[in-house]
């Protein structure tokens, strides 16, 4: 009897621990299923933000072989043994010691300017999220100055994180792939764009291309050597205030050995580097050969009571790089 | 090339003219945008900077166990000081400052006045700069935000051209002169 009663107790135990496997069983397989779906997502954000953090590390510190390009041809032009030799021969060394240090090629790391082309259905609050932690991981590393301040209070943000900081542009595309292109855009440049409104009396400028060419010209002189040049110009003709200083950034991302598709304004762009380089301002402004590198320009409507023509100003420190991205969120191929 | 060694001695600052090449040697100061304007509202630097020269410049710099290092120094654009520097040499006997752009005729004058030199470096080259820099010995300042603050440094053959003398000469206004006119041509022939 008792032999009865334990045998039936041990059936039942028996039972109860299948089901307690079975119950087990079923809870850790749905774990397990939950974790796979949390580890895909981590997983494509983390390779985003890695891919962030390498597009930011290489737009600080290499510079963009069409823009390499044009300075060694700049530093051939100047005569030997001058101030402008010099400064070039500087500038020509300091791209190199850049790049294998891997630190910013100047300490103004810019305005962290990002534009990303994205398919339908991209989701654009969370890649702002990734890239504000690829930014703060940057800045850490010392990619990035901490050049992020209050406006009003002064107090350094110290993270490159506040109002406006990353400037970040998107634009749906019809292609299924992700690209994003950055650019470092120094404080002393940037201070030395202009936007003029024509007719324009002191100038004797007026609404035609040549009126566009006078004021381009003197934005070129009243730089001087201050946005350290030898520098390239990217313009807007037409906008408004507002969309002429975005475009004339925009047009800074064309690649420096590109055509205009406009004939009239390809003509325009090549003069304005001739003309400028005539002007014997010279890299630094110390006087010699070079005084432009490039100058880019595209056009918008316009309202007929407006003619804006918006000039950006970059240094020769031209920090702007681009990435393809795979399916899973890996550089695929570069820009620039 | 011209050597010349902290601290900077006045007679050897007169003797500099425009376009000569000097590497400097010793201690720099930096000093940018907010050390101005406290100099100018009459705040007393944390330390002299009799015989230094001023630097316009925002490092990035990093602490690497415990020790402070720069990563890239170059030179930013000087004419932001235009209003103040005249005074910054009057009130503190620096010999001269570092930056570039170069800088108006208010601070040309003081030059010619007190005794001090602007030096241009070479704008970007921020890791041709920051390699002559051997120390970081001290930092004043700080609560102003890293690129602001006074770093002390001690520099090595630190690259620069004289753009602006103590004689009343500039490079930057004769270059902006000369490009003035042959812009004025250039546009009256087209």
């Amino acid at each position: 009897m008792a032999k009865k009663k334990k045998a039936t107790k041990k059936k039942v135990a028996k039972k109860k621990v299948a089901k307690k496997k079975v119950a087990k069983k079923k809870v850790a397989k749905k774990k397990v299923a939950k974790k796979k779906v949390a580890k895909k997502k981590t997983g494509s954000d983390q390779r985003m933000h890695d891919s962030l953090l390498e597009l930011i590390r290489v737009t600080s510190t290499v510079i963009p072989d069409d823009v390499q390009k044009v300075i060694l041809e700049a530093l051939k032009r100047e005569e030997k043994n001058t101030n402008a030799e010099y400064a070039m021969n500087i500038i020509k060394k300091n791209i190199e010691l850049a790049k294998t240090k891997s630190q910013p090629m100047c300490q103004d790391t810019g305005t962290i300017l990002i534009y990303v082309n994205h398919p339908r259905g991209f989701d654009q609050s969370s890649f702002n999220k990734i890239l504000k932690k690829a930014v703060v991981k940057a800045t850490k590393l010392g990619y990035l100055r901490q050049n992020s301040v209050d406006t009003l209070t002064g107090k350094n943000e110290t993270m490159n994180i506040g109002a406006g900081h990353p400037s970040v542009h998107f634009h749906e595309w019809g292609k299924g792939q992700v690209e994003i292109k950055c650019m470092l855009k120094g404080g002393g440049c940037e201070n030395v764009g202009a936007q003029y409104d024509l007719p324009n009396t002191n100038l004797e400028a007026g609404r035609d291309l040549d009126g566009v060419r006078k004021v381009i010209l003197d934005a070129v002189h009243k730089a001087q050597g201050k946005g350290c040049g030898p520098g390239i110009l990217g313009i807007t003709i037409g906008g408004d205030r507002g969309s002429g200083f975005i475009e004339s950034k925009e047009q800074l991302l064309r690649k420096l050995d590109d055509k205009n598709s406009n004939a009239e304004l390809a003509k325009l762009e090549k003069d304005i580097v001739e003309t400028s380089n005539k002007l014997g301002i010279g890299p630094m402004g110390f006087g010699g050969k070079t005084t432009l590198l490039g100058c880019k320009i595209g056009v918008l409507n316009r309202l007929p009571a407006s003619y804006f023509v918006t000039i950006s100003y970059m240094c020769w420190a031209y920090r702007r790089q681009g990435v393809s991205l795979k399916k899973d969120n890996t550089i695929q191929k570069w820009v620039y | 090339m011209i050597k010349l060694k902290f601290p900077f001695d006045e007679e050897e600052i007169r003797k500099l003219k425009v376009g000569d090449m000097v590497l400097l040697n010793g201690k720099l100061l930096t000093g940018r945008d907010a050390v101005h304007k406290r100099l100018h509202e009459g705040i007393n630097p944390p330390i002299s900077l009799e015989n230094h020269i001023i630097y316009h410049c925002g490092p990035v710099v990093l602490k690497e166990k415990g020790k402070y290092e720069v990563k890239a120094a170059g030179p930013t654009t000087s004419i932001r000081e235009e209003p103040y520097e005249w005074q910054v040499m009057r009130d503190h006997k620096i010999r001269g400052v570092i930056g570039k752009g170069g800088m108006g005729q208010k601070t040309l004058d003081a030059c010619k006045e007190y005794g001090a030199c602007y030096f241009h470096a070479i704008g970007g080259a921020a890791q041709v700069l920051a390699e002559t820099i051997k120390s970081v010995d001290n930092v004043y300042w700080e609560d102003l935000g890293s690129p602001e603050a006074i770093w002390e440094l001690t520099v090595e053959d630190f690259p620069v051209f004289v753009t602006m003398d103590s004689h009343g000469n500039s490079l930057h206004k004769d270059v902006s002169d000369q490009s003035g006119e042959i812009l004025k041509k250039l546009l009256s022939t087209k």
